[in-house]
């Protein structure tokens, strides 16, 4: 029997199911209680029009599979999503949320899917939001899945909005301390420049600049620096967090999502991305202290130790946002049976 | 409910000049934008402070009456049609911009301001709020994140649900909740995507955090004339596969072109039968780059005509005349319907071709204009609302495109919103599992459903009724029933 089918059946019989993509960021967002079904089986491109700029895709096929077919076209996924290995998929992207570098410039995950097929609590396969750019006929709930670790719905199939490869990309660097990048930052981005990823680690400031390629060459001269020769490589180290800073060993690592313009001296990052909405810090293991922080800085916190026990992943929740988000997971899955354990499931 | 009752309720917390129920005070409220409904609210309430906004709110709960919510009334879809029996709370005049921060490029604004009046307060540093629908003079942000407005600028810097960071909104009971924040992302489900577009079924709209853009350092518009709305639709095609994403990018049909240039004098050619806008903006030396390229695409894709707007005073005027283009439709016929299908781009030719159809067969005259890189179509059906037969083949004729848009694999509203207007043909776009699960959403926010009552989803119920009616096509009688 098909996959989908079979989640259905058991969904309409009341059974828990859990699911994963490739596995890749099981360590996110909670612990799964029940022994979850793998969706690489449910895999395969359903259409893609580079001049519709629309893609859409089983959620079992991987991300690698999606980007080499969307750059045979010279396109790419606008978000720069994570890659935490080769199994990665494009459910997982997208029931996780995470985008890369040029989330600043081109938006997120959820800012780029159109639409989205997914398996409610009552097992019943529905689909919401299409494969157009424009789309207000019901409630968004397709932008609502992406985030949601599967927790309202098992995604069987995703629209994302594609664009095209940037004619050219040049980054620029900067030596300068953590806070003097936040000013430099603030500065450039009142000026029209194409920016479309701001870095500041180990002491320098990286900018890209993407578009055309003069709009890039003047803007590179206009804000100085040097021209970092192996570019793609450090946005890669960022994206998939492969570059040596975060890998600390002994050491808890934490995502910080805060307004932009938050002062460094508030918040010890290492680094931070995003033109400052997202910091990375570190603590000793066991230290929950970063919520708290999250909070008094009015932003959240999302652990991203591989080693922890669960229960300490994300940002505990204010009364109010809480109730309602119980109350959606029931209006989505009221028998409570899907992914039980992940999000808002973890034990804090 | 006796009226009387409800007055003296509300009174209780309101300040009694600002609950109208006079029959002459109510009747200006009667409709919004899309006119060919109406109905006489039992009170209108223009609060003023939160505190009267929540004891509205937890008055009719306490009541069970129906709250709907109002901003400017521009909405073409009837999202804010009072209901008889109801509240009507006119949030006009929550009207202060609260907090600009330039450095943070955002502005924190009370939801009756007006789109436009956000640009025009952060002008004089170089900043501006990206989304611009056509009615953004008068327009109200509370009332675009009702609807996820969009504009003519949504395929390079998306539409409303792109470009605000946090929105406080009053629940149901009364309780105010703010969902999203200044960093990018929040914890927990994405309750402000949620919120954005929900046409006022899930909360009422008290502040907005919208993110402001750097100017462009320069736009320059190009207009192309094609003596055939393929190529036309086609050079579009080709401008994006050379991996070229324009700020703006409209189209305009015959009809649509001879009504503008009658009205606004844009320079626009006459014989063409499909016009074409291309805004490239951005630095000068990307503009100039991508300007050339676009040029030479228009001209290989079969452009009879191309002219590149010489200075500011021309690039206005062109664009004034799309803007215009509403209004100068309504000069041509008494009245007008316009729609709001997006299709994939690549039917544009077979939906315009069936379109023409449609308007032979209902007799009735039909301007078509598109908001061409992302497949939104406005046809304008021209009709005259004294003429109840008209009336009744421009509501089918509207329906017919609608489900048109659905079956190349579309949407009945881009930008609109379902409101009451396209409420039948939600039943053409969703399953009744689908439309369910709509309603659970909306009970999981509003369990007594005080909130716009009978908007933006039809019960399974309206949609069984719809479905019989729609056999007998030609035959359906003003969809009233079970409309409340």
């Amino acid at each position: 029997m098909p996959l989908v089918e079979t989640l259905c059946k058991r969904l309409t019989a009341k059974e828990p199911v859990s699911v994963i993509g490739g596995n890749t960021k099981a360590f996110l967002a909670g612990r799964l209680n029940d022994e979850p079904v793998s969706m690489l089986e449910h895999t395969g491109i359903i259409n893609y029009e580079p001049t519709e700029l629309v893609l859409t895709a089983k959620s079992g096929t991987t991300l690698k599979e999606i980007e080499s077919c969307l750059s045979e076209a010279r396109q790419m996924l606008p978000f720069e999503p994570p890659r935490f290995g080769d199994q990665s998929t494009i459910g997982g992207v997208m029931a996780s949320g995470l985008s890369g570098p040029r989330r600043m410039h081109l938006g997120s995950a959820r800012d780029c899917v159109l639409g989205v097929r997914l398996i409610n609590g009552l097992g019943q396969h529905l689909k919401f939001g299409g494969e157009v750019m424009k789309n207000v006929a019901g409630y968004d709930l397709s932008r609502l899945s992406v985030g949601a670790f599967g927790t309202l719905g098992v995604l069987t199939e995703i629209s994302v909005k594609v664009l095209p490869i940037p004619e050219k990309e040049q980054t620029q660097v900067l030596q300068c301390t953590q806070a003097e990048a936040l000013d430099t930052l603030i500065r450039i981005g009142r000026r029209p420049y194409p920016v479309s990823a701001a870095s500041w680690i180990s002491g320098a400031l990286h900018i890209r600049l993407s578009g055309a390629a003069s709009g890039v060459e003047s803007a590179a001269l206009a804000i100085g620096g040097e021209t970092l020769n192996d570019a793609s490589q450090f946005w890669s180290g960022l994206r998939d967090m492969t570059a040596t800073e975060f890998n600390s060993a002994g050491e808890w690592l934490w995502r910080i999502s805060v307004a932009p313009t938050t002062p460094t001296n508030t918040l010890d990052a290492f680094c931070f991305d995003w033109a400052g909405g997202q910091r990375w810090i570190t603590t000793e293991p066991n230290d929950l202290s970063p919520f708290e922080l999250a909070a008094r800085l009015g932003g959240h916190a999302t652990c991203f130790a591989r080693d922890r026990e669960a229960g300490t992943g994300m940002q505990p929740l204010e009364s109010g946002i809480l109730r309602l988000n119980h109350r959606v997971k029931e209006a989505m899955d009221p028998h409570g049976l899907i992914n039980r354990g992940r999000l808002l499931e973890e034990a804090h | 409910m006796e009226t009387g009752q409800l007055v003296a309720a509300l009174a209780a917390g309101v300040q009694s000049d600002r609950v109208l129920f006079r029959e002459q005070d109510t009747a200006p409220y009667e409709c919004d934008g899309l006119t060919m409904f109406k109905a006489k609210p039992k009170v209108v309430v223009l609060p003023e402070t939160r505190d009267e906004v929540c004891h509205v709110l937890k008055t009719c709960k306490a009541l069970g009456v129906p709250v709907v919510a109002r901003g400017a009334g521009t909405g073409l879809s009837g999202g804010a049609l009072p209901h008889a029996e109801g509240v009507l709370l006119v949030m006009a005049k929550f009207s202060r911009i609260l907090e600009i921060d330039e450095d943070a490029r955002i502005a924190r604004v009370e939801p009756g301001v007006r789109n436009l009046a956000i640009s025009e307060a952060v002008s004089h540093l170089d900043l501006y709020y990206a989304p611009d629908p056509s009615s953004q003079i008068a327009c109200s942000i509370g009332g675009n994140i009702a609807e996820n407005s969009g504009g003519v600028h949504c395929l390079k810097y998306g539409l409303t649900v792109h470009n605000v960071l946090s929105v406080t909104v009053a629940l149901d009971d009364g309780s105010i909740v703010t969902v999203g924040s200044d960093a990018l992302d929040s914890a927990g489900y994405d309750l402000l995507a949620l919120t954005i577009g929900s046409e006022g079924l899930l909360a009422v709209v008290l502040e907005v955090t919208v993110r402001l853009l750097p100017k462009p350092e320069e736009m320059r518009v190009v207009m192309a004339a094609f003596d055939d709305v393929t190529k036309a639709g086609d050079s579009v095609g080709n401008i994006i596969a050379a991996g070229i994403i324009p700020a703006g990018l409209e189209m305009m049909d015959g009809p649509a072109v001879a009504a503008v240039e009658d009205f606004v004098k844009a320079g626009y050619p006459l014989d063409a039968e499909a016009l074409l806008l291309c805004e490239v903006d951005g630095t000068k030396e990307e503009v100039a780059d991508e300007l050339a390229r676009v040029e030479a695409i228009l001209k290989e894709s079969g452009a009879t005509m191309l002219r590149v707007a010489t200075n500011e005073e021309e690039r206005l005027l062109f664009w004034k005349g799309r803007k215009s283009a509403f209004p100068a439709v309504g000069r041509i016929s008494p009245d007008y319907y316009c729609m709001d299908g997006t299709i994939p781009r690549k039917h544009l030719s077979l939906v315009l071709r069936r379109m023409r159809e449609m308007s032979e067969r209902y007799g009735l005259r039909c301007a078509n204009v598109f908001h061409a890189g992302d497949g939104n179509l406005h046809p304008l059906i021209l009709f005259d609302a004294n003429d109840p037969d008209e009336v009744k083949r421009a509501e089918d004729f509207g329906a017919e495109i609608l489900e048109l848009s659905v079956e190349v694999g579309g949407t009945i509203t881009g930008e609109h919103g379902v409101g009451i207007e396209k409420i039948n043909e939600m039943c053409v776009q969703f399953s009744s599992d689908e439309l369910t699960q709509f309603h659970t959403v909306k009970a999981a926010f509003d369990p007594t459903g005080i909130l716009n009552p009978g908007k933006a989803v039809p019960t399974l119920n309206r949609c069984a009724e719809f479905g019989k009616m729609h056999i007998h096509h030609g035959q359906m009688p003003h969809p009233e029933l079970e409309r409340f």
